[in-house]
């Protein structure tokens, strides 16, 4: 499904990246933990095109394509989705609308014609039901206003409708309570298959118990520094991250 | 001859043909005397600091059409709002065309200024009303009342509301090479009343327009009023739209300006509330690009306690384009409890673009609240990365921003026809089909 060979990126100069490789299967679940500042976020919006980012040396393929000269919306044409740490707030847009917005473009992108309103209908009424999302929440103008937790369920909601092939949850757990939570975690859990795949960036273990993942990779000053399988996050989370700065430092 | 020479020696000729014992018209000579004193106003005087009336002197107008010009409805269908049933009064080259409006006096009267200044059973009205609101001092506004002949009518009585809104169209056909025009209404809403109007200028042809405009409403004791200006002119259009707005106890008043397309556009609105428990709203969306100029002079005078002013101006600059914000709100003295909000944001899209944006509080009262706020800015990347990246294309993204950024002057216009119209406008501007309306 992904393919990272080599990835660097910077910002201003600085690198960040140093240096990714990873590879994900289609059907498995890659958690990527770290502590902050290492690069997590990073790998996560330069994997979803965000330009602010200047890509060095290496590359990211999609099922086998170069996504080096696709534009963020071009990715998310081919399957990308981003659920963003802090969800951006866009008064005067409803949910509903940007989701028929997005959806729509999608499938222009395809070459298929609009989704029918009654489907279109249909979908939300399911996925926002998966999520138990309150139908008034859909009228609102786009995370405006929206607490912490409803503004990752909203992205989680929309990871519902978009359908991708690769998504990436960037610290989805952060500012959710216990039961938000569980309803985003099963959410998700819905939403694996053996034809696509997820990758999980976490500070916590907590929500790893709910999104079980295939394997672990720890990000440090921008390289992956261990993999392992989901025994290496209860062990991060018993011993935190020093260990691995002093075994990444020799 | 410049255009001031021009204007002052067509007076006499205009006078030719008008009652000269009507009462109106010793407004107009002194109008005409203030006018020959000031002139147009130029980059010296504060209030024209940012924008030059300069070229358009320098053409050639027209002052009065020479010959009346049908235009067949079809092929100017398209400048009305015609989704929905409303009372038309149209002026083809600045004289009425009573084949496309549709007047009445059915409870209220929705005619012209030239009945109302030549027919006994108007004269009481124009005696309270005209030239009461509209200054005396401003060298534009004189210039207009000196010529003052034609223009939109509107009275609506007590307690009455026409049955449709009402929609005043200026459309210019382009007969004469360059033309001014300089239409004078009067809407008076008594106690109570209740009133729609939407006005729109079109010029039909590249060839050069000069509006000069005045409009003068008076709002009676809870009369509402809503008062749509459509600015999406040709690029050798101009206008200047002078508003003067007289309210009393408990009315509201409401003004939305959609700046979309034009050369020079100079908004003076002018609000006084002579009353108290008054609201006022001005509100504008502007987008604009090549080297079109929009200019936004509001003024808002609290003269009486316990009212509310709402200011609400969008704008967005691409190209060369430049824009201007003023406004100004007076508290006197006695208007102690007044609330005056005032909010300008404006997004520039190129590095050429400009907007100078000045509020202007002047506050004599102690126990207020007037609020300012203005930004500049751009649009944000890290919003039109997450639009991006649901795979909404840049520019689509970038037109969702600008919609939403638009969006709260957009969603308190009354007329949904018109809100969908007003979309349209701005879709077309920004090359997007948007799958929905806001």
């Amino acid at each position: 499904m992904l393919e990272i060979k080599n990835l660097h990126a910077s910002v201003d100069d600085k690198e960040i990246l140093k240096g990714i490789d990873l590879k994900v299967n289609a059907g498995e679940v890659h958690a990527i933990m770290g502590p902050n500042g290492s690069g997590k976020s990073t790998l996560a919006e330069v994997i979803a095109g965000q330009e602010e980012f200047e890509v060095g040396e290496g590359n990211i393929l999609l099922e086998g394509e170069d996504l080096e000269e696709l534009s963020p919306e071009e990715r998310a044409h081919k399957g990308v989705f981003l659920s963003f740490q802090y969800p951006v707030e866009i008064p005067g847009v409803s949910v509903t609308n940007f989701m028929k917005t997005a959806i729509n473009e999608s499938r222009k992108a395809q070459g298929l014609e609009d989704m029918p309103a009654n489907e279109m209908l249909k979908k939300i009424r399911e996925k926002s039901e998966m999520l138990e999302i309150d139908r008034k929440f859909l009228s609102r103008s786009l995370n405006e206003g929206f607490s912490g937790g409803e503004k990752k369920r909203n992205e989680i909601f929309q990871m519902a409708m978009m359908e991708p092939k690769l998504a990436i949850l960037d610290e989805t757990d952060s500012g959710l309570d216990i039961d938000a939570l569980r309803i985003v975690a099963n959410g998700v859990n819905k939403l694996r298959s053996k034809d696509n795949a997820i990758i999980v960036i976490t500070h916590y273990q907590r929500l790893l118990d709910y999104i079980v993942p295939d394997f672990v990779h720890v990000l440090y000053n921008g390289k992956i520094v261990k993999s392992g399988t989901k025994e290496l996050a209860l062990e991060l989370e018993e011993k935190g991250y020093d260990w691995l700065k002093e075994e990444a430092a020799v | 001859m410049d255009l001031k020479e021009k204007l002052v020696s067509s007076f006499m000729a205009f006078e030719d043909g008008l009652d000269l014992d009507h009462p109106v018209h010793e407004e107009r000579s002194n109008a005409m005397k203030n006018f020959e004193t000031k002139g147009f106003p130029t980059k010296k005087d504060e209030a024209w600091k940012y924008t030059s009336l300069k070229g358009l002197q320098k053409i050639d107008f027209s002052i009065f059409p020479k010959h009346e010009t049908a235009l067949e409805y079809k092929d100017v269908k398209k400048y009305f709002l015609h989704e929905i049933d409303t009372y038309k009064i149209v002026f083809v080259d600045g004289v009425y065309s009573s084949y496309l409006s549709e007047t009445t006096h059915d409870g209220v009267d929705v005619c012209l200024m030239s009945s109302a200044f030549s027919k006994p059973m108007f004269k009481q009205v124009i005696e309270v009303y005209f030239n009461k609101a509209a200054s005396k001092d401003e060298s534009l506004t004189s210039l207009n009342t000196a010529f003052s002949k034609e223009g939109a009518y509107i009275y609506i009585p007590k307690n009455k509301m026409p049955k449709k809104p009402i929609q005043i169209l200026h459309l210019a056909t382009g007969n004469e090479a360059a033309l001014m025009l300089q239409p004078r209404n009067l809407i008076v809403a008594e106690d109570n009343a209740e009133v729609q109007i939407i006005e729109r200028h079109q010029s039909l042809t590249g060839n050069e327009v000069f509006t000069n405009s005045v409009t003068e409403i008076f709002a009676g004791k809870d009369a509402i009023v809503d008062y749509y200006k459509v600015q999406n002119d040709e690029p050798t259009a101009s206008l200047v739209d002078n508003t003067y707005i007289s309210q009393k106890d408990s009315s509201v008043v409401r003004v939305h300006t959609f700046s979309l397309g034009g050369k020079l556009i100079r908004n003076n609105l002018n609000f006084y509330q002579n009353g108290e428990r008054i609201d006022s709203t001005l509100k504008g969306v502007t987008i604009l690009g090549d080297k079109q100029h929009v200019d936004h002079h509001t003024l808002v005078h609290h003269a009486q306690p316990n009212c509310e002013s709402h200011q609400d101006y969008k704008g967005i600059f691409g190209d060369s384009s430049t824009g201007v914000f003023n406004g100004k709100i007076i508290v006197d003295k006695i208007a102690q409890k007044t609330d005056a909000f005032q909010q300008n944001n404006n997004i520039l899209l190129s590095d050429k673009s400009t907007i100078n944006s000045k509020p202007q509080l002047e506050i004599f009262a102690d126990d207020v609240k007037c609020s300012h706020g203005c930004t500049i800015g751009q649009l944000d990347d890290e919003a039109l990365f997450y639009l991006r990246s649901r795979g909404i294309p840049k520019k689509e993204a970038k037109a969702l921003m600008m919609y939403a950024f638009a969006n709260n002057v957009l969603e308190s216009v009354r007329i949904p026809e018109l809100k969908v119209r007003i979309n349209k406008i701005i879709a077309d501007k920004l090359g997007v089909r948007m799958g929905f309306d806001l």
